[in-house]
């Protein structure tokens, strides 16, 4: 299937996704679907690096926040449409990304990891120390009442949320596809013969942090209009983090499928137990199922459901994750 | 920002205690991570479990933290040795090591810290000794003896530590674990056993870090967080396997630190370390005293 | 007693000056020089921990030499990455071979195609190269597997999915570390019929092997390493000849 063709059906579910909404009549299912769609972002971003890479990012939440703060510090100088808004939240996340990488993706891998916890923290603290953009207070943004032609803003905000989703899919989907999909492969799998083989590893996984940062600042830039209190500790929750790592690695972090089904899954799971059940519970479950799963079912559900028939065998050789999803049968 | 000579020599020395304590916090990853290459960033959240322990204990019999670590410590080795093997069966041996262990690893940390809120809650919780409280004065110098106390027992444990890795059998087994498996399985040595040890060691040191860190200051569940990147980052700027190197960096990192809470504000502090690992790790992965 | 090799017209395709390397205290190469010519076949031998493999890290990027130069085709190559020198027509195998695990056979062939063909110049039509994969399995034996996964294969057949990919990559210079290592008389003869045919398409091929036969029957100059060290230069049956060679590799 081509991409355009690809896209197109996105939208048309998302539309329908949208419809389903409407029809159920009550605000809420919005505030929870934007939740739900914010995560596919989140999650099909992280898998860009991670999963595609082998390069696992535990700053999520930094990527996150800095599309949030952006947003909040455009409001104070010049308020835009969030549509620009998500575009400078993008820009923003996608130069820390590109900068960060090229400060550590020299170094193996671990050091990454070890990098990305650490920038969470500098910048959480250099938030933390900006009264510009309020600082530990918290800052305000005033979501408007209603917009047309959308009625309630948060109607909106989940339209915005949408568009965002099926553009992530669709990117993690090309690259799957393409000749960098192939050369991301190779550096997780060997990457020393990838550069004896000729792929630039270097600026490979420079591509690959800035793009997976970059779409996590869009996730993170409509933020301060839907919570309309943000303060650091909500924009760099914890939730983030693990939930941006949990996603992918329990849905399957070889395709694109991956994330959006443990999206869907947690994040449908974890708005239904905050309303029923404590948050700290949920998070205790969410780290439960991540440990089991890496344990257990080392390629998500994707790998579960490849074990009860043969993976499918495509002639033309283009697809790189249907001979990469877990062992042959 | 004002500057007067006393303030700067309490914040050094200050600095260097409380180095002292980062380098016992940091001694199970040099352990685990320097010797082992496991990046075991759940450590933290272990010493977190060592302080809550040394709590409870303390609130209920009396018994002074240090002397429950102790106590505690056979405990701790076997969830760390435990640990090991899970990680062996389901990561180092399939070769999935690096993106599926970090993953394990941060999902260990995460499951620890929500479980102690859940049974804690996030209040703040602190221990009661004889020797929390009294300050020392020698001149224009404080020095509070609930610092002074971890400090000094924290270098004790590094010197102990140190003299098992180089003057006894398994001690020697497991700096040789990380260069040399085959020559180790020619002497019958079991080099998974070895790691096993090792890691068992590296969890236990936890314990007693754990214990230091709640007679310094008062220890709720996420506290835990903002080690991690100190850690780290002394682990790698000492060289990564050296319990030497991590000591000189401790300190290093602690004076630092220090200096920049005194002069400019406590809440910049947790940025210090981390800064400094991002500046390592760009500048010279090897660290101070190389590898 | 150094035998410098004979000299084809024009300058030589990897020019090696001087080179050195160590790792802390220990010196794996010492101020070692080398000459390859176009299109000849050279043999690298010596024994375990002379050196070879390093040089060959040396040579191709891998590992980064303390002192001396290595230059490739009429180019400078120090500070240059290890994919920059593949694209330029510098190729390796791996002693220990490192497939691209998550990858089919036919997609670890397309790799070098995508990145160090591709690079040189307006690339192949998508097709193109999925024919020109298939056409090396042929090559080397692997064809009815292409779909298969690295894991599937005996060593053998991994030898020469190594062998395979290093070919894709379309070098001028190829360099063959231990790919017989293990083999039976046959595979063994097989390799050396392909890079023999190799060489006989104009790619130049350095051979690091241990099984002398092999080494003696391809060669048409011979370097030995002992120690990190260069002790001979030259033609085969001469080097073999030379009590220098005989005390110091052949002795052991």
């Amino acid at each position: 299937m081509r991409t355009p063709v690809f896209f197109v059906i996105c939208l048309i579910v998302g539309a329908a996704v949208y419809g389903a909404a409407v029809a159920l009549g009550n605000d809420y299912y919005f505030f929870a679907g934007y939740v739900v769609l914010q995560y596919i972002v989140l999650a099909t971003a992280w898998n860009i690096l991670g999963g595609y890479c082998g390069y696992v990012n535990f700053g999520s939440a930094a990527f996150f926040a800095l599309g949030a703060y952006s947003t909040v510090a455009m409001h104070r100088i010049y308020p835009v449409p969030i549509p620009i808004l998500v575009a400078i939240g993008g820009v923003v996340s996608g130069a820390v990304g590109f900068a960060m990488g090229y400060l550590t993706l020299r170094l193996r891998g671990a050091f990454f990891a070890i990098a990305t916890l650490a920038l969470a923290v500098v910048l959480q603290t250099l938030i933390v120390n900006w009264d510009f953009v309020g600082g530990s207070r918290g800052a305000y943004i005033v979501r408007p009442e209603s917009i047309p032609p959308f009625g309630s803003y948060i109607k909106y905000l989940f339209f915005i949320m949408i568009l965002l989703a099926v553009g992530a899919i669709t990117i993690a989907r090309l690259i799957e596809r393409s000749r960098l999909g192939y050369g991301f492969a190779t550096i997780r799998d060997d990457e020393l013969a990838a550069e004896a083989t000729g792929v630039p590893t270097l600026r490979l996984k420079l591509i690959a942090t800035t793009i997976s940062g970059g779409l996590m600042g869009m996730a993170g830039a409509p933020f301060p209009y839907y919570i309309g209190f943000l303060q650091p500790s909500s924009a760099f929750g914890l939730d983030y983090a693990v939930n941006s790592i949990a996603m992918p690695l329990i849905g399957g972090t070889t395709s694109w499928v991956g994330p959006l089904i443990g999206a869907i899954l947690l994040g449908s799971l974890q708005q239904i137990a905050t309303v029923t059940i404590s948050s700290a519970v949920n998070l205790l479950i969410v780290g439960f199922l991540l440990v089991g799963f890496v344990i257990a079912a080392p390629n998500g559900i994707i790998g579960l459901v490849k074990f009860e028939r043969r993976p499918p065998r495509r002639t033309n050789g283009k697809q790189v994750s249907a001979d990469a999803l877990g062992p042959a049968p | 920002m004002i500057f007067s000579f006393d303030l700067l020599i309490n914040a050094v020395i200050s600095g260097i205690l409380i180095g002292a304590f980062y380098a016992a916090v940091t001694s199970g990853i040099t352990l685990s991570f320097g010797i082992l290459d496991i990046v075991n960033i759940a450590h933290p959240a272990f010493i977190i479990l060592g302080s809550y322990v040394a709590y409870i204990v303390n609130a209920t019999f009396g018994l002074d933290p240090i002397i429950t670590a102790i106590l505690a410590t056979p405990a701790f080795y076997a969830l760390g040795s435990a640990i090991y093997q899970i990680y062996f069966v389901s990561f180092e041996r399939r070769g999935q090591e690096s993106m599926r262990g970090l993953a394990f690893f941060f999902g260990l940390l995460f499951i620890t810290e929500v479980t102690l809120v859940l049974y804690f809650g996030v209040d703040y919780r602190y221990v009661e000794a004889p020797y929390i409280g009294p300050t020392l004065h020698f001149a224009s110098l404080d020095i509070p003896m609930r610092i002074l106390v971890p400090s000094l027992v924290s270098l004790l444990l590094i010197a102990v530590l140190q003299l098992f890795l180089t003057r006894t059998f398994v001690g020697r087994a497991i700096m040789a674990v990380a260069q040399d498996q085959l020559a180790l399985r020619l002497l019958a040595v079991d080099p998974i056993r070895i790691k096993r040890i090792a890691f068992g060691i590296s969890i236990a040191t936890a314990s007693l870090a754990g214990a230091f860190l709640i007679i310094i200051q008062p220890v709720e569940p996420s506290v835990g967080r903002e080690y991690i990147g100190r850690v780290f980052a002394i682990c790698v700027l000492g060289g990564m396997g050296s319990l030497p190197g991590t000591v000189i960096a401790a300190m290093l990192v602690g004076i630092v630190e220090s200096l920049t809470a005194t002069f400019y504000g406590p809440s910049w502090a947790p940025a210090v370390s981390f800064g400094f690992l991002l500046l390592t790790l760009a500048v010279r992965p090897a660290g101070l005293l190389g590898r | 007693m150094t035998i410098t090799g004979t000299e084809a017209a024009g300058a030589p395709l990897l020019a090696v000056d001087s080179l050195s390397k160590r790792f802390g205290g220990f010196v794996a190469l010492q101020g070692i020089s080398i000459a390859v010519n176009r299109g000849e076949r050279i043999g690298l031998i010596g024994p375990n921990g002379s050196g070879k493999s390093t040089l060959v890290n040396c040579i191709c990027g891998t590992l980064r030499n303390e002192a001396g130069s290595v230059s490739f085709d009429g180019q400078a190559l120090d500070g240059t990455n290890a994919h920059q020198r593949t694209r330029r027509g510098l190729s390796r195998t791996f002693q220990l071979p490192r497939p691209f695990a998550s990858l089919s056979l036919l997609d670890n062939l397309r790799i070098p195609l995508l990145y160090a063909v591709a690079a040189r110049g307006p690339g192949r039509s998508g097709s193109a190269i999925e024919e020109r994969c298939v056409e090396l399995l042929r090559e080397v034996g692997l064809d009815s597997k292409a779909k298969r996964l690295p894991r599937e294969l005996t060593q053998v057949e991994m030898r020469k999915l190594e062998l395979a990919r290093a070919m894709a990559a379309e070098p001028k210079l190829l360099i063959a570390d231990e790919s017989m290592a293990g083999l039976t008389h046959s595979e063994v003869e097989e390799i050396l019929n392909l890079l023999m045919r190799l060489n006989a398409q104009g790619v130049t091929v350095i051979l690091i092997e241990h099984i002398m036969r092999a080494v003696m029957s391809f060669s048409q100059r011979l370097v030995v390493l002992v120690s990190g060290h260069k002790i001979a230069d030259g033609q085969p049956n001469a080097v073999m000849r030379d009590p220098e060679v005989e005390r110091a590799y052949l002795g052991q």
